[in-house]
């Protein structure tokens, strides 16, 4: 993994908010094809990180280095312009058109059609946008209206929508939120699935932490807006300090991942 | 030196009614997120019925007295108001709300007139503040200074009330989260009903105060609240101290701004809101609003192109249509033509609002500018009608890419209270500006020349331009802008996160819609052979607005259908009553109370519950909770 | 019995949501009201309430029908309510959104005041005049419960407390029901995560496609795997 090019690399990542400070000089550096896990505390700032790589919050100080371009206060269009794929906590798609439709209108993006007044898109990328859903496992659902899907099915139309502009960096924020244990363990499979295919690289939060020690490759811990501690999951799961402050007693999350256990 | 002082005395005198009016919208806002339309009426009412009051009762007590009673007397008025319609709307989307209270406000402007006369009335000066102060050579009267020591008083009032009460924690609780409120076990409806009344009290005080000022009229209602939007968009929708501030500075820039600029004083104001709205989209005092609920807000049925049978059928209707001339009179084409006009000018509207989830409430402005547009381009440059037709609209079109600009920064109802004072203001420059515009004389003798001048020719040419007009924005609809646009109108988030330009995107379907609406305003300019400030009026708005809710603001062709059937009926209705605001008011509140789909609407939902129903999906359930 | 719901059927709009769910809770009861996201957990809660404007069925609380009666009604017996997506109110302060839920007394209901609620939730004491909108999401989580008891409630509806918070605060979270249930107060409790709901919960309904489809005791429950594969999708 180590040999594997550097998609996006953080430097002294800061942001406050009226004295408050959100998020305190972070670094970090995602290579392709890796899965990294950004956890902590509710509050320790993970949402800020999200939006400063995004580009929903300008960061009050740092560089944000992607694909070897700053993008450090770039806008969010900008940002995935390069190449950034995003799922939010909340899913957030477009209810009133269809499950194709809501691929189609990002591939219309993707090939600058915007303005495009003249064409009919009902026909624009069919094929393209089929062959994402099918990806996700999102094809027997193509024709049907956005807003009549079921949670799970919209997290994956989420997955195809963030990969239409065929991201090299995927940005996650608690993707399994809300979800049953197993739709969690299967969309976190069929999104490292395609991260290793593809070789993207993967950036989530995430408080399931059966989801976390399972899929991640990588995990960066964050407290009060510092990174407290960085590791394979075996090494954050050892760490008395994130055990301390994070992890608890180990009482609300699959005993396979408990310290001490057999991997 | 002394003048200048004195004039900013008289600003600040001002500022106290609006400052009353609009800190009564604000709280209203705040927690039943309805911008009350109607409170310019309640202003209105105020003034009226203290002027009745301060009649009858003598002496100064009589005169005071009757002031807090009037105010009392609209409060209970705002009070039944609340119970009986707004209780049933408070889930509906805005622009339902701002719509059923324009309609109020229409049935009251009747209402009013019958009641007190269409006359202006003078009222009682003010027992105890009948005199003045001078001040180095000028007067400045003392009720001028009671006003203005009476708006911090009332400021400090509304703060302790918000601050240091359990009634004002609980109000800024359910300003936040009404449902919660009602969850944590106080009763939110009568909550709501003493806001209601509170904010409903403030204006009608605002107007009960300025009968020693002003004469009492029936267009007091619009006035006001043209200028207390104004003044809400620039403090910020929802916060009090916004409201005192704006007030205050609105008022001196119309105060001093009549010294610059004699003829246009609006202008000033109009600058100073598009620098605050540059600044802070939110106002100086606002916050930026959660998610706005979406207009249409009430289906999810994805739309599709016309199958062909539907196509055939939309040509047969118009063949049907074009064949009017063979059967029907002048008049019934003359009707028709102006149907017609009316079909591309619901559709232009159609556009912005129902594809791209902006509802205006001043789209009567690009209108008007085509018509104007015209005007000028046929009476002072002389160029033939086909170059005026083609060119007179690029008017529409310039208003809107100015004011659109400005527009799109905002959503929801800022949207719509900063397109409405546009379009106000567009109205007060061609009413002013007597030199170039004819003021309330308008332009006259703009005829079509001969191969358009007969009442068939001219009715052919606009049902032909309708037909292009409809049949290209549907072509957009279904483009890959159109899904672009209707994409910012269902998750600017994930739109943003697509690389979609929301703001531009949106830009640009303003101007479309713009200069669209322009081109009705250029044949209407042709139809009518003049143009007055009416055709930028807001009752123009709105009838556009009731046209396309009319025929189905979720639907795609129910802009069409809404206008045929909204101006037949309506062409129909001024002929046989005298009250027809109070009627179009009454039919207005009773469409969005009990009909808010519309025509198509009703006939797709009907449709649709003939198919075979879908297994209904967990997620439809969590959506909708998530809206309210 | 301290609540029972019978036959209730809730709609939103077109859409049929639950069908025929039946529920009872005893006197200081826990019971976990399982399934996963969609299935009719937070409709049927907002149902409960009131807050669901189309529902028929009966609801019994304390053995009084509460089915017609509006949500402050409803709440003002004693019935509380947390909503999931905790909802406090961001610009008030950590005492006036206590304020907001403060209601008298109640006979048969544990009283809480102030005071016992920041020794119940000790972060909340330290931060009584911060707005609830600058409060971490663990913090704004103790606060919407700390919220509902200052109205003295006697059974409590939680809306999938744990979601979207740490471990750690998962298991004060833990603790402070626990020590709501030692107080008297009977609850139930909305999850998916199993392990939460293992901790604190006497008995379990599992509801799915707004259907209940299971009810047993925690400990049948564990001894039915298959029923959790099933339902549950663990």
């Amino acid at each position: 993994m180590s040999t594997a090019p550097t998609l996006l690399s953080v430097e002294g990542l800061s942001k406050s908010y009226g004295g408050v400070h959100a998020v305190r000089n972070v670094s970090f550096a995602l290579q392709a094809g890796e899965i990294l896990a950004l956890i902590g505390p509710n509050g320790a700032g993970k949402s800020t990180c999200f939006d400063m790589l995004n580009g929903q919050t300008t960061p009050g100080a740092g560089r944000i280095n992607l694909l070897g371009f700053d993008t450090t206060g770039k806008k969010p269009r900008e940002v995935w312009r390069l190449g950034v794929g995003r799922t939010f906590q909340i899913t957030a798609t477009f209810p009133t058109m269809t499950v194709r439709e809501n691929v189609q209108v990002a591939l219309v993006s993707y090939g600058r059609q915007l303005f495009n007044v003249w064409a009919s898109t009902p026909q624009f990328a069919r094929d393209e946008a089929g062959r994402l859903l099918e990806l996700v496992g999102m094809s027997g659902y193509a024709e049907r209206p956005c807003g009549e899907l079921a949670y799970g099915d919209l997290k994956r139309l989420e997955l195809a929508i963030a990969l239409a502009n065929q991201p090299k960096l995927l940005l996650m924020d608690e993707p399994t939120a809300g979800m049953a244990p197993r739709e969690r363990i299967e969309l976190m499979r069929l999104t490292a699935g395609i991260a290793r295919e593809k070789s993207i690289g993967v950036l989530f939060t995430e408080h399931d932490m059966d989801v976390v020690f399972e899929h991640a490759d990588r995990i960066l811990v964050l407290n009060r807006g510092s990174l407290i501690a960085e590791g394979s999951p075996e090494e954050v799961r050892r760490n008395p300090q994130v055990r301390a402050i994070y992890l608890g007693e180990g009482l609300v999350y699959d005993a396979r991942h408990r310290e001490g256990a057999p991997s | 030196m002394a003048f200048y002082f004195v004039q900013f005395l008289t600003g600040l005198a001002s500022a106290a009614s609006l400052f009353l009016v609009a800190s009564g919208l604000s709280i209203i806002f705040g927690v039943t997120r309805i911008v009350n339309f109607a409170h310019g009426a309640f202003y209105m009412l105020g003034a009226y019925v203290a002027f009745t009051l301060t009649e009858r009762f003598s002496g100064a007590l009589g005169f005071w007295a009757g002031i807090v009673l009037a105010s009392l007397v609209v409060a209970v008025v705002g009070v039944l108001v609340e119970m009986v319609l707004l209780r049933r709307i408070y889930h509906a989307p805005e622009l339902f709300q701002l719509l059923a209270t324009f309609g109020l406000t229409l049935m009251v402007q009747d209402l009013v007139v019958m009641i007190w006369g269409p006359n202006d009335l003078l009222g009682r000066r003010a027992p105890g503040f009948k005199g003045a102060v001078e001040f180095f050579g000028q007067n400045i009267p003392t009720y001028d200074l009671f006003l203005i020591a009476l708006s911090p008083i009332v400021l400090g009032l509304l703060w302790l009330l918000f601050q240091r009460t359990r009634w004002g924690v609980l109000v800024r609780a359910a300003t936040q989260d009404r449902d919660m409120v009602a969850a944590l076990g106080v009763n939110q409806k009568w909550l709501f009903t003493s806001v209601f009344a509170l904010g409903v009290f403030l204006a009608a005080l605002g107007g009960a105060l300025q009968i020693p000022r002003d004469a009492v009229h029936h267009a007091l209602d619009l006035r006001i609240i043209v200028d207390v939007f104004v003044v809400v968009v620039i403090g910020g929708l929802g916060s009090i101290i916004g409201a005192f501030v704006a007030a205050v500075l609105v008022s001196e820039l119309n105060a001093f701004g009549i010294l610059i600029f004699p003829k246009i004083s609006i202008i000033l104001v109009f600058l100073v809101m598009a620098v605050v709205l540059i600044v802070r989209p939110w106002g100086l005092f606002g916050k930026q609003e959660a998610a706005a609920r979406r207009t249409p807000g009430l289906t999810v049925n994805p739309w599709r192109p016309l199958t062909s049978g539907e196509r055939l059928a939309a040509w047969a209707g118009l063949a049907v249509a074009a064949m009017l001339p063979l059967v029907g009179g002048n008049y019934a084409l003359t009707v028709g033509s102006e149907i017609a006009i009316f079909v591309i000018f619901a559709a232009s509207l159609h556009f912005l609002m129902s594809v791209g989830g902006l509802a205006s409430f001043g789209h009567a402005a690009y209108f008007g500018l085509g018509a104007y547009g015209i005007a000028f381009l046929a009476k002072m440059a002389g160029l033939p009608m086909i170059v005026c037709l083609l060119l007179g609209p690029l008017l529409g079109c310039l208003g809107a890419a100015i004011f659109g600009f400005f527009a799109v920064q905002l959503s929801g109802v800022y949207f719509a209270m900063l397109t409405l004072a546009f379009a106000q203001i567009v109205w007060s420059v061609a009413f002013q500006w007597v030199a170039v515009t004819g003021g309330d004389n308008g332009i006259l003798g703009l005829w079509p020349e001969k191969w358009a001048a007969g009442p068939a020719s001219f009715y052919w040419l606009s049902i032909g331009v309708a037909a292009l007009a409809v049949a290209a924005l549907r072509i957009i609809v279904f483009s890959p802008f159109g899904y672009a646009l209707r994409a910012t109108r269902d998750s600017l988030l994930r739109s943003e996160a697509i690389g979609i330009d929301a703001k531009r995107i949106q830009w640009t379907a303003f101007v479309i819609a713009g200069s669209v609406a322009g081109i009705a305003g250029a044949l209407f300019a042709y139809l009518k052979g003049s143009v007055f400030p009416d055709s930028l009026g807001i009752s123009l708005s709105v009838d556009a607005l009731v046209m396309v809710l009319l025929g189905g603001v979720e639907t795609v062709s129910g802009a069409v259908i809404g206008a045929i059937v909204y101006k037949m009926l309506s062409i129909w209705l001024v002929s046989q009553t005298d009250l027809s605001k109070l009627v179009l008011g009454g039919v207005i509140v009773l469409i969005v109370v009990a009909f808010p789909k519309g025509i198509v609407g009703m006939f797709e939902t009907l449709r649709n519950r003939r198919r075979p129903e879908l297994p209904k999906p967990a997620l439809l359930k969590s959506r909708i909770e998530g809206a309210e | 019995m301290k609540l029972s719901v019978q036959d209730l059927n809730s709609h939103y709009g077109p859409a049929h949501i639950l069908f025929d769910v039946a529920l009872e809770v005893g006197e200081g009861e826990v019971v976990a009201l399982l399934g996963r996201n969609g299935a009719g957990k937070s409709t049927t809660f907002r149902s409960i309430v009131g807050l669901v404007a189309q529902r028929s069925g009966r609801i019994l609380f304390e053995d009084k029908d509460v089915s017609d009666q509006p949500t402050h009604a409803i709440v003002s017996r004693g019935l509380g309510y947390v909503p999931e997506e905790r909802r406090i109110f961001t610009d008030l302060t950590v005492d006036e959104n206590l304020e907001v839920g403060r209601q008298p007394v109640r006979p048969n209901a544990p009283h809480w005041t102030r005071e016992k609620l920041f020794t119940l939730f000790p972060n909340l004491a330290e931060m009584r005049n911060r707005p609830g909108g600058r409060m971490s999401g663990g913090e704004q989580q103790m606060l919407t419960i700390a919220r509902t008891l200052m109205g003295n409630p006697s059974l409590v509806l939680l809306d999938e407390p744990s979601e979207g918070l740490s471990p750690k605060i998962v298991e004060q979270m833990v603790a402070a029901i626990l020590t709501m249930k030692q107080a008297g107060v009977s609850i139930v409790l909305s999850e998916q995560n199993l392990h939460f709901a293992r901790l604190i919960c006497d008995r379990a309904y599992i509801i799915e496609r707004g259907r209940i489809c299971y009810s047993g005791t925690m400990a049948e429950l564990d001894a039915r795997p298959d029923i959790r594969d099933t339902h549950l999708a663990l």
